[in-house]
């Protein structure tokens, strides 16, 4: 077992180093002169120019920019944003709860309606309730999710005055961000409302950012169901005389969620893709709007510094799930 | 004693692979439907400025934002309704139809050809340079899809060819990856060892041997990011990286629609509807090919 996490841990590093090469060519590989893009039409003096050229260490050759910018990330050392004038790190890490709680939230939905929408679906296999479920999860699996959200805006905030469009909670309410969840803060605060204006700006971001995992999670347990159901030992426990509920719900479900729960895993990178589209649509200050923004702005540090970092956590989190794969699985092990 | 000749079965002899396909993926009622649908969109794609009433650019400054004919204030003129320019939404939807098609044989032949072949390379290349072809893709693979594009267009600049090129890159890992582990479990049996043994060169190895043998979960993949590619180019077009306006592209209509979301609803809901039902409708085709193509999953 250990000398599977390590070889994991060994193809770990070689991918690290190459996305902070990439990250480091992202400015080199802009068009023209970065420094002068940078200042935009307003144009540079030739001695801010040469200054910013220090500054950013362009004068120096390369494999040393390179070497430096790796020693820069290794301690926490991003760069500052051009807009804010703030260390990139800090404001990474300032926005990413945001983030962090509507994607707990959309999984939370995602899984809570796709594992059962699955199991019922492989129960009553080619039934009525099967073809409706697994079409239902085909239209999630093809939704534009962008249209999605216009679309629930329209019906949920439009037309029912339900919800409210955009935010993390109402104007009303403020109160110090002491863990940056809004839904632990509202309540926190102790304010009457408060909480409850958190839970409904958070609806709507959620059944968006969550429609697309939900698809894929009840199509894959239908699919690794239908696979368990038709073992052996399912039939035994059957012919024991168990009731469906335990064979189905016990007896299956455990089985099958081994690969329902490698999706769930494997989804991270999705739901951060989805994360950009849902925070741009419902203004959610998360760290998917501050990248829009950012490559907006021309904040060219800011979209360097969250490419790195968002593309590290994807991987942390995939190696993560491969080293429990391979603890729950081991014939994974053996390859 | 004169050999008397004897019959060899022909392939002429045996049901057509085509036609074993055609078998399997008819049974398959929703993927009948997903081709109807889809051959429906390239119809539309190929002869848009033929079936379009108006011409998608042009402005009638005296219908704005009129409603599609059924509600009140509509016409039939307009069957659609007009856009907050006064373009007709039908003409510019249905030329829509033609970006996404592009975007999409595009994207998919691009990914598709120079993933195969970076993927065989993988399958057959000593085990050093597989290793770096494959972290390679492991780092591109590690960014999520959109980000990437999005930085990508960032800094090729925003435009449609752009993004076709960004979308590209990001899918093609995935064709790396299929096509070297189908490479891998065919290059061990014992008909690409008789090739090998009558003298087959490599590359007759790897494109006439081994490659057709790995075409049908690449044909699958290809069918999957078909749409992948045109659900990705209006998110772009949506975020403004992608087409740029007034190109009728289905995701850039839908971002010059939004601030008129709560007055207008069918210029917010008639692009939508036409990405969603042209990938849906290629993701029941998928569905249908995969299971045509795998016997295993033929009966579930």
């Amino acid at each position: 077992m250990l000398r599977y996490v390590l070889s994991r841990l060994l193809t770990f590093l070689p991918t690290f180093f190459g996305v902070t090469l990439i990250a480091f060519s992202f400015i080199r590989l802009l068009p023209g002169d970065p420094i002068v893009v940078m200042a935009g039409e307003r144009g540079i003096s030739d001695e801010r120019y040469q200054q910013l050229r220090e500054q950013f260490g362009f004068d120096q050759p390369l494999m040393k920019q390179y070497l430096d910018y790796l020693w820069g990330v290794l301690h926490g050392d991003l760069g500052q944003s051009f807009v804010t004038k703030k260390p990139v790190w800090d404001e990474f890490f300032a926005l990413f709860p945001a983030t962090l709680e509507l994607s707990i939230c959309a999984m939370i939905f995602a899984v809570a309606l796709g594992l059962p929408a699955g199991v019922i679906a492989a129960v009553n296999r080619g039934k009525f309730f099967d073809r409706a479920l697994m079409s239902t999860a085909l239209v999630g699996y093809s939704m534009p999710i962008f249209w999605w959200a216009l679309l629930l805006i329209i019906v949920v905030s439009g037309m029912m005055g339900l919800t409210p469009v955009s935010g993390r909670i109402s104007l009303l309410y403020y109160f110090d961000n002491a863990t940056g969840f809004m839904l632990i803060d509202s309540l926190m605060s102790g304010q009457k409302g408060a909480f409850g204006s958190a839970v409904h700006h958070l609806i709507l971001p959620t059944i968006v950012l969550g429609t697309i995992p939900l698809a894929v999670i009840a199509r894959q347990t239908r699919s690794a169901m239908l696979e368990v159901l038709s073992e052996d030992y399912i039939r035994t426990a059957r012919a024991k005389g168990l009731s469906p509920y335990r064979v189905n719900g016990v007896h299956a479900l455990r089985n099958a969620l081994i690969p329902v729960i490698t999706v769930i895993g494997l989804s991270v990178g999705t739901l951060l893709a989805g994360a950009i589209l849902t925070e741009t649509i419902f203004s959610w200050p998360g760290i998917g709007k501050w990248m829009v923004d950012s490559i907006f702005r021309r904040d060219y540090p800011v979209v360097q510094g969250g490419l790195l970092l968002i593309a590290v956590m994807v991987m942390i989190v995939n190696l993560t799930v491969d080293v429990l794969y391979g603890l729950i699985n081991p014939k994974i092990r053996k390859r | 004693m004169a050999l008397t000749p004897v019959s060899t079965p022909t392939l002429r002899n045996r049901p057509g692979r085509l036609h074993e396909f055609w078998y399997y993926f008819r049974e398959n009622r929703g993927a009948v439907i997903g081709l109807w649908v889809f051959a429906a969109f390239v119809i539309v794609a190929l002869f848009a400025p033929l079936i379009a009433p108006h011409d998608p650019t042009q402005q009638y400054r005296e219908h704005l934002l009129q409603p599609p004919f059924w509600a009140d204030g509509g016409s039939l003129t307009y069957p659609l309704g007009t856009d907050a320019l006064g373009r007709d939404m039908l003409s510019r939807l249905l030329h829509g139809a033609r970006y996404s098609f592009y975007v999409g044989i595009v994207v998919v032949a691009f990914a598709a050809s120079g993933g195969i072949i970076i993927g065989l390379l993988a399958g057959f290349a000593p085990k050093w340079l597989d290793t770096v072809i494959m972290r390679l893709m492991d780092i591109i693979l590690a960014f999520p899809s959109l980000l990437l594009a999005l930085v990508l267009v960032a800094i090729l600049g925003p435009s449609l060819t752009n993004a076709m090129i960004a979308i590209a890159i990001v899918l093609q890992p995935h064709y790396v990856r299929l096509t070297r582990a189908s490479v891998m479990a065919e290059r061990s049996k014992d008909y690409v060892t008789a090739a090998k043994v009558t003298g087959a060169k490599l590359p007759r190895l790897m494109f006439v041997t081994v490659l057709p043998n790995c075409l049908s979960p690449i044909i699958v993949q290809a069918a999957l990011s078909f749409s992948t590619a045109i659900l990705d180019a209006a998110a772009l077009g949506f975020l403004g990286m992608g087409a740029q306006p007034p190109t009728p592209e289905w995701g850039t209509m839908l971002a010059e629609a939004r601030e008129f979301i709560l007055r207008a609803w069918w210029v917010v809901t008639f692009p939508g509807l036409a990405i969603l039902l042209t990938v849906l409708a290629i993701n029941l085709m998928g569905d249908g090919l995969r299971d045509a193509f795998d016997p295993k999953l033929r009966r579930s």
